[in-house]
Formats: C-alpha cells, sequence, structure tokens
C-alpha cells in the first residue's frame, strides 16, 4: 500500500504497526517522533497503531538550530 | 558574586544560551559550547531523512546540558504547535522555544501566529518561550498568557547587526521589571551581547554570531564575558548621561 511519509511517496507492506514501519525504513527508534495524520502517536502505543493505506506520516528527529 | 538565573524553576550559572546550527563540525560546535559556559541549548525539529542513515545529533551535546527544542521554519500556529508535540514526545521535554516565522525573506516573527500558538502551548503544559519582535504590548500579552520568560528580538535572525532599537528593550525593562526577557536572534559581536545585558535583558539567545566566526570557541569565550559584564555593569547602574563635562580630577588645587 502507498502511504506519504515525511512528504515521499512510499509503497510499505500492509497491517504494519509504527515500530515496525521504522525497522522496514531502517529508521532508530530513539530520539524520534511520528505523526500520524497530524496526530503525535506516543511511542507506547507505536506497536499498536497500524498504518492504513493514503496515511500521511511525519518522522523527525533533531538537527543544529538556533 | 553568585548572580543565578531562573527560569522556569529551573536555575542557570549562565546567562547565556546558545544554537546548534551553522558549525562547520561536531568537534567546532562542542568547543564552542565548552568555551561559552552555556548551560542551556536550542536544537531544531527536522525531518528524518529517509534516503540515508543518520546518527543522532543529540549524541554530540554535551549531557549537562538543557535541550531547548525549537519551532524553526513554521509559519502558522499550526505547524509550530505540531512541531512542539512532535519534539515533547521525542525529547521528553515541556519546553519549547516558540518560533513562528512571518516571512521568509526577513525571517521576522508573526507575533499573532505567535501568541495564538502559545496559547495553546500553554494550556497544553508546555513551558513556552517565545521569539517576536521587541513590542512591549505583545510582551504583555505573551506573559499574560503564560509564557515563563518573553525573548524579543535585537535584530533579524542571523543579521549580526546587534540590538537595532535599544529604547525598545529599556521600555520593555522599565515596563514588566519582575519579566523574564531574553534577547534572541541579532547579535553579532560581544558589544552587542553587552549593550543587550545592559539594558537589562536577562540573558541571550544567539547562534550565528559564534558559529560563523572563524574562531567559534575563542569567540564563545568572547561572548561569555561579554554576557557577564553586560549583566554586571546592569546591575551596577550606570552613570548618567551628560552633554557637558564634568571633570574627574579637583579644579580647585590645580597650579595656576
Amino acid at each position: 500500500m502507498k502511504v506519504f511519509i515525511n512528504g515521499e511517496t512510499k509503497e510499505i507492506p500492509q497491517e504494519v504497526n509504527l515500530t515496525e514501519l521504522l525497522k522496514y525504513l531502517f529508521l532508530p527508534d530513539e530520539r524520534i517522533a511520528i505523526e500520524l495524520n497530524k496526530v503525535v502517536v506516543r511511542k507506547k502505543d507505536w506497536e499498536n497503531i497500524k498504518i492504513n493505506n493514503a496515511d500521511k506520516i511525519e518522522i523527525i528527529h533533531f538537527v543544529g538550530g538556533g | 558574586m553568585t548572580d543565578i538565573f531562573n527560569l522556569a524553576g529551573k536555575t542557570f550559572n549562565s546567562r547565556l544560551i546558545i544554537g546548534t546550527g551553522k558549525y562547520r563540525s561536531h568537534q567546532e560546535m562542542q568547543a564552542a559550547h565548552t568555551a561559552s559556559g552555556a548551560e542551556m541549548v536550542t536544537v531544531a525539529v527536522n525531518r528524518v531523512p529517509l534516503d540515508r542513515k543518520t546518527e543522532s545529533f543529540l549524541d554530540y551535546l554535551d549531557e549537562k546540558m538543557q535541550i531547548l527544542p525549537n519551532t524553526a521554519g513554521c509559519y502558522d500556529a499550526e505547524h509550530a504547535i505540531r512541531t512542539a508535540r512532535l519534539a515533547r514526545e521525542a525529547l521528553e521535554t515541556d519546553w519549547i522555544k516558540l518560533e513562528v516565522i512571518g516571512d521568509k525573506v526577513t525571517l521576522l516573527p508573526d507575533n499573532e501566529q505567535t501568541l495564538e500558538a502559545a496559547k495553546i502551548l500553554v494550556k497544553e503544559g508546555f513551558i513556552v518561550l517565545p521569539y517576536f519582535s521587541d513590542d512591549l504590548i505583545m510582551a504583555k500579552k505573551l506573559l499574560d498568557i503564560g509564557c515563563p520568560a518573553v525573548m524579543p528580538l535585537a535584530a533579524p535572525i542571523g543579521s549580526g547587526m546587534g540590538v537595532q532599537n535599544p529604547a525598545n528593550l529599556k521600555i520593555m525593562r522599565e515596563q514588566l521589571p519582575n519579566a523574564t526577557i531574553i534577547v534572541d536572534a541579532g547579535v553579532g559581536v560581544p558589544s552587542d551581547a553587552a549593550i543587550a545585558m545592559e539594558l537589562g535583558a536577562d540573558a541571550i539567545l544567539m547562534n550565528t554570531a559564534i558559529a560563523e566566526a572563524n574562531d567559534a570557541a575563542q569567540m564563545a569565550t568572547a561572548m561569555n564575558l561579554a554576557v557577564q559584564a553586560g549583566r554586571l555593569a546592569y546591575l551596577s547602574g550606570r552613570m548618567p548621561k551628560r552633554l557637558y563635562a564634568s571633570a574627574s580630577s579637583p579644579i580647585e588645587g590645580a597650579i595656576k
């Protein structure tokens, strides 16, 4: 199925939860945060939330800034 | 002398807050952070790149530093609020430097959107430190809704032009004697930082002035000293300005 992650269209397997999504994308699970359709998902809920087709996901980390 | 900086229930020995952007290397940033004496650093929230492996930028920050995430790059209240919520989740901190930009060329803040975002974030339990134009009325509104400090600009972000409107800062200090005022953005050289502190700012937040110096660590030392000098001068109380001279040596008794 197709989802939108950080503004990019991505093809991902069906029935994937947020923890599995991070693994699928080779992303770390520390010091990042995930927003699903404009709502922040608490880390403790990542495993319980499955992604649906056309979901919009933002995954953030930290960079240098002022 | 002991001069502790209290902010939102935390105490800091340094009144200099510095950024983490624009450094040429992580090592240079670390050296500058150490030299600055700062105990709080700002970081930006950004999309994780999906096409390459990334290391955690936070690993390069001193563990003792208070991390202050910002909402840089947000042009309306909604994006700033979403960014703040993401930062809180990732860092487990309620502290946020609220920045809602109104214009891409000047990076001047959108005060109206900043206030709107601040109202919501304060209600959600955030410790909101808002960057805004150096306007007394706006400062009052931000404090009234529960911001523990206000962060007026000295000049546009990254401009290095120094305090462009000292009268506004002086008025803000005089009219809000109990408010915590942190001058954020626009400092270019240590004398700018000293001027802001002499005018009564409680602290200074800067990034580019240190990061873009040829020797960032040395400039960080200079800024540290300038902030301290300005603070001491403010606490000491400056002499009155006079239009005419006032002799330092006794006139009477000079030989004729």
